[in-house]
């Protein structure tokens, strides 16, 4: 039970950090780089994203067994289709606003890589507990992701963050970081730093397994 | 896959295929129609009050509405519009005088077609206000022909005759003239030109001053507090 709960624990939190969707594994880019010019669209894609992605992966994983392996692909885009639409509806009846600034990009979290991806390899295969932890990692590193995108290209391109002004009248806008080279530039920055995180990492680690050698 | 529990996976029928891709169809069509019945009556509900909280502030005044057709050369009040019908509202106080006509119009923008909501007043022959309804207009730029409420406030007391026309900001000398965005001309340029335009369209069609259609007492588009 014990190895059990630390098993589905270290499938939920490699998708927020080591293997996040983004910054590592570089999927779902078209969302990413579309809808990040304010946070709160940013923040409702991903909310979107994480209902299809946990929704898709339970029924995946559930019927595992009954779907045969030639038309799985098939049955894999029925189910988060399905579960795109009723997002789509649903944020239209709950908040029009948002779904009008997202506009196409609800319809196309079908196309999201990272969603049929995650069915393929893993809840396709798993067990339903470990394949709604898997999900719910991805799903929320993808919706860090896409907040801290949308709300830097909102901070420096607008001034303000949920559309409240941070810097008062005197703020020049940096309007390239609201358009589309301004997701670019942003997530070249990020993955930069991610890419130099984990070289750090791999030379302390190695540091540390010198160390230990020569040591003992 | 190396997760296959029996070695005959791969000779599945073909009659379980098809079986199984039906199946996922039918459930899912099930569920797409349930949650389109479910959620369709707050949808309708939410357009209805946009549209009227839209005409309520394109003409300041107006307490009532009801939605107008140009049918057989005339104006008449009506809820239904048949094929190449637009519809177009007429805007009544509270004692059901006509005060203004809110006018949809659409056209090109920069990026997407800009579709819009404008104000007019026959008698004087103004334009009362403007209120875009939908716009794909670049983020920061040309989005500010709503965010920025200086342009906006253009079409609050705006001469239509004999055309509006748009300036660089700040240049502004007459009745009829708009001060464009900077940054956003094309945009600024576009709403003026709808406006313009389908001003064009419909100025033959209304009725002279004074004899407007009168308000529909159980017309349902306008009077009561919910749509």
């Amino acid at each position: 039970m014990k190895k059990n709960d630390n098993q589905s624990y270290d499938e939920f939190i490699k998708g927020i950090w080591r293997d996040n969707p983004v910054f590592v594994q570089v999927l779902g880019m078209c969302p990413m780089l579309a809808v990040t010019n304010s946070a709160i669209n940013a923040l409702a894609m991903g909310m979107a994203t994480f209902f299809v992605l946990v929704g898709s992966s339970f029924l995946v994983s559930s019927l595992r067994n009954w779907i045969p392996k030639q038309v799985r692909i098939s049955c894999f885009i029925i189910i988060i289709a399905t579960f795109v639409t009723v997002a789509d509806y649903t944020l239209l009846a709950l908040v029009p606003k948002v779904h009008k600034e997202l506009g196409a990009f609800i319809p196309l979290i079908v196309a999201n890589c990272m969603i049929l991806g995650r069915q393929e390899a893993f809840a396709s295969r798993y067990p339903t507990r470990l394949a709604v932890m898997d999900a719910m990692g991805m799903a929320l590193g993808f919706l860090l992701a896409l907040f801290s995108l949308g709300a830097i290209r909102e901070i420096l391109g607008d001034g303000a963050l949920f559309g409240v002004n941070l810097f008062g009248p005197n703020f020049e806008p940096w309007i390239i970081m609201i358009l589309p080279p301004g997701g670019f530039l942003t997530l070249g920055v990020i993955l930069l730093f991610f890419n130099w995180f984990k070289l750090k990492k791999d030379e302390f680690l190695e540091q540390v397994a010198a160390a230990e050698r020569s040591g003992s | 896959m190396s997760q296959d529990k029996s070695p005959d996976s791969n000779e599945v029928s073909s009659a379980r295929l098809v079986l199984t891709l039906a199946l996922a169809g039918l459930i899912s069509g099930v569920a797409i129609i349930g949650i389109y019945e479910f959620t369709l009556p707050t949808i309708t509900m939410n357009k209805a009050r946009e549209l009227r909280e839209a005409v309520f502030k394109v003409v300041p005044g107006v307490t009532q509405m009801q939605q107008l057709v140009y049918r057989d050369g005339e104006l008449i009040a009506s809820t239904e519009t048949g094929k190449d019908e637009q519809p177009m509202y007429a805007g009544y106080d509270e004692d059901g005088i006509f005060v203004g006509y809110a006018i949809p119009a659409a056209g090109p923008g920069f990026q997407d077609t800009i579709g819009l909501l404008y104000g007019f007043e026959p008698d004087r022959r103004l334009v009362t206000g403007m209120e875009i309804l939908e716009s794909r207009e670049t983020p920061g730029l040309g989005d500010k022909i709503y965010k920025d409420a200086d342009f906006v406030a253009n079409f609050k007391q705006l001469l239509i005759d004999p055309e509006i026309v748009v300036v660089k900001k700040g240049k502004k000398t007459g009745p009829n003239v708009v001060d464009a965005i900077t940054g956003a001309t094309i945009s600024s340029k576009a709403v003026v030109r709808i406006i313009n335009e389908t001003h064009a369209e419909w100025s033959q069609r209304l009725p002279p001053a004074g004899s407007e259609p009168p308000l529909v007492e159980t017309a349902p588009a306008g009077t009561g507090e919910g749509p």
